[in-house]
């Protein structure tokens, strides 16, 4: 095959992630007519093969072995780089997940080939793709194009892809194998675990009023509590916030924290990083405030201030009082 | 415990950018510059596990340009990392991460050090590959987005944040080289006297172009400003007048009112 598409599992189930990756994979494989085919490995190797085999892709390759039950990222590195010398695949293509980013660059090191990450769309020029990522914190695009190499790793970041626009099909399985020893893994990892939320279930919330570093200081945080309190709403806020301590962890949207999707998602001094949007861009209405123009999260908002929270907020609450 | 930590110099976060004319690399004549968010939580940790062990020597590595970087490493001393290597670079234009790795593996590969961290990416080119494929290049063992560090004897133990508020712990044997994320603990300020004793600490230089380093394996072609495809209602006026629209949308827009 020409491109091979790696899964990860989540909760026994391909990761939503992995399903994207096929969507990039397929509108590559349709503009640059290549054979497309996917890699499961792990202890869930079966029901991804299940959810793989009915998608429209060449064959959908099995790897099972009991040193890839768990995850570890040399176990995986070493089991990855046997499959490209024995496939010989152009591409490598996956999600951008929190696993990818902890093994794939050690693949790319290892075999010295390219490996493009957190890429949000592929085009075509010629024979040849060329992979187009964000750089400082989406305020910008790049365009990047593999140099060396026989095969090219490539990432996808979340939702860059719609998983709703995978096409379906049907695939066969072949199995795979690999030759690993325990020598090979180098680190013993525990089993996942969540920490006590202790708190509130953002992912019901009607309306969250969520907070960045915009804010300034820990004082002001009672600006945004009142503004919450007058709409009736759930306090959420950016990372930032719940790493200086000034809100618990629970309240965090993004990636690391809560998935929301309110009637209406008012953010106060937000960048809008992609982290933070992946968890709140299913929001019905967004409402940014921000002093800076150029903020990436007036690319989502529906309705846009360029203006200082400090200065809106107390009116607004009062407004919305009367 | 001998521990080294990268530190970059990026943009201050509200930076307004503009894109060079050949349309490569940012404009950076008029930018200010800090550290790296996530490499000062890297620094930190640095820092306290040294501390913690009551010996060893944290040594801040940098690479860039002259005029800006010496600052960032500067800072490092001053709150507390007993010496600095940077890199000399005429320009920043360097993209590929593996290029970044391999330059600065020639500079430390020599050092023996137990423990390599730095952010988990940089709020510039966010490959979130350089401390990584380091690690690689190093031949030590490796982690990513460490939330909490724990020295067991001649093993590293380390939490690893995970998708959606889960976590993991995962052991090291030393030497590791581990990507840190932020909020693992509060970054300290310099003081005073910290500050005076930089001074006096020694900062390396080495020039990037008599390092050896690999062939590239990427290449930025393009740098430009993303076309925008939503459409977004931009409120405008004075305070009363945004304040009336604000209440207008949440009542019969979003209708939460
Ligand atoms: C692996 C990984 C996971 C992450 N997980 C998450 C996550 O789950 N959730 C998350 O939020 N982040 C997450 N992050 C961090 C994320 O990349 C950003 O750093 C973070 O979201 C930025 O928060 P912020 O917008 O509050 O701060 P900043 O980016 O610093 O933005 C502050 C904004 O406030 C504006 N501002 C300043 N003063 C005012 C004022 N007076 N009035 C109005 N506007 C003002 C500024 O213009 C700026 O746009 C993660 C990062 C990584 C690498």
């Amino acid at each position: 095959m020409d491109i091979l598409i790696v899964f990860e599992a989540k909760e026994g189930q391909a990761h939503r992630m992995s399903l994207e990756a096929v969507a990039a994979a397929q509108s590559m494989a349709k503009e640059l007519n290549l054979t497309t085919a996917v890699l499961v490995m792990g202890k869930d190797a079966k029901s991804l093969a299940e959810n793989a085999s009915a998608l429209d892709v060449g064959e959908v390759l099995t790897l099972e072995h009991d040193l890839l039950s768990e995850y570890s990222a040399d176990g995986y590195t070493e089991a990855l780089k046997q499959i490209i010398a024995q496939e010989s695949p152009s591409y490598v293509v996956m999600g951008y997940t929190y696993q990818a980013r902890d093994w794939v660059p050690k693949v790319s090191a290892q075999l010295t080939i390219p490996y493009i990450s957190d890429v949000i769309s592929v085009k075509a020029e010629g024979e040849s793709p060329v992979f187009t990522r964000m750089v400082y914190n989406g305020k910008l695009i790049s365009d990047i194009t593999p140099t060396g190499g026989e095969t090219a790793i490539v990432s996808f970041q979340a939702a860059a892809y719609p998983e709703d626009s995978v096409i379906s099909g049907s695939a066969e399985t072949r199995s795979v194998e690999v030759e690993l020893g325990a020598s090979m893994i180098s680190t013993v990892s525990e089993p996942p675990f969540q920490e006590e939320s202790g708190g509130v279930d953002l992912s019901g919330a009607e309306v969250i009023v969520s907070v960045g570093r915009g804010i300034g200081k820990e004082e002001n945080i009672p600006l945004v509590e009142a503004l919450a309190k007058s709409l009736n709403a759930e306090v959420g806020s950016s990372r930032p916030i719940v790493d200086a301590g000034w809100l618990p962890t629970f309240r965090q949207v993004g990636s690391s924290g809560q998935s929301v999707a309110p009637k209406l998602y008012l953010a106060l001094g937000i960048s809008g990083a992609i982290q933070h949007i992946v968890g709140m861009k299913g929001s019905k209405n967004i409402v940014a405030i921000n002093k800076d123009a150029e903020a990436p999260i007036f690319e989502i908002a529906d309705y846009g201030v360029v203006g200082d929270i400090l200065e809106i907020l107390p009116k607004l609450t009062e407004a919305i009082e009367q | 415990m001998k521990i080294g930590v990268l530190v970059k110099q990026v943009p201050v976060s509200d930076s307004s950018l503009r894109v060079n004319p050949d349309q490569l690399w940012v404009e950076e004549g008029s930018l200010n510059f800090e550290m790296n968010e996530n490499d000062s939580y890297a620094l930190e940790e640095a820092l306290q596990i040294k501390e913690q062990s009551g010996e060893g020597e944290v040594v801040a590595i940098s690479m860039g340009p002259a005029d800006r970087t010496p600052k960032i490493i500067r800072e490092a001393l001053s709150k507390g990392a007993d010496r600095g290597i940077h890199i000399v670079e005429s320009s920043s234009h360097e993209s590929d991460p593996y290029i970044l790795a391999t330059l600065f593996n020639e500079a430390v590969k020599d050092e023996g050090f137990d423990l390599v961290l730095s952010g988990l990416q940089s709020d510039d080119m966010s490959t979130g590959q350089t401390g990584l494929i380091l690690g690689e290049l190093l031949g030590m063992s490796t982690a990513t987005m460490v939330v909490e560090t724990e020295i067991q004897g001649e093993n590293l133990k380390v939490k690893r944040e995970l998708e959606s508020g889960w976590f993991q712990w995962v052991t090291l044997s030393l030497p590791a080289c581990v990507t840190i994320q932020s909020g693992i603990n509060q970054p300290r300020y310099a003081s005073l006297k910290g500050i005076m004793s930089a001074k006096r600490k020694e900062i390396r230089e080495l020039q990037k172009d008599e390092l050896m380093t690999g062939d590239s394996l990427q290449s930025l072609s393009k740098m430009y400003v993303q076309h925008k495809d939503k459409r977004t209602e931009m409120i405008e006026g004075d305070t009363q007048e945004i304040v009336s629209r604000l209440v207008d949308v949440f009542k019969s827009e979003a209708k939460v009112l």
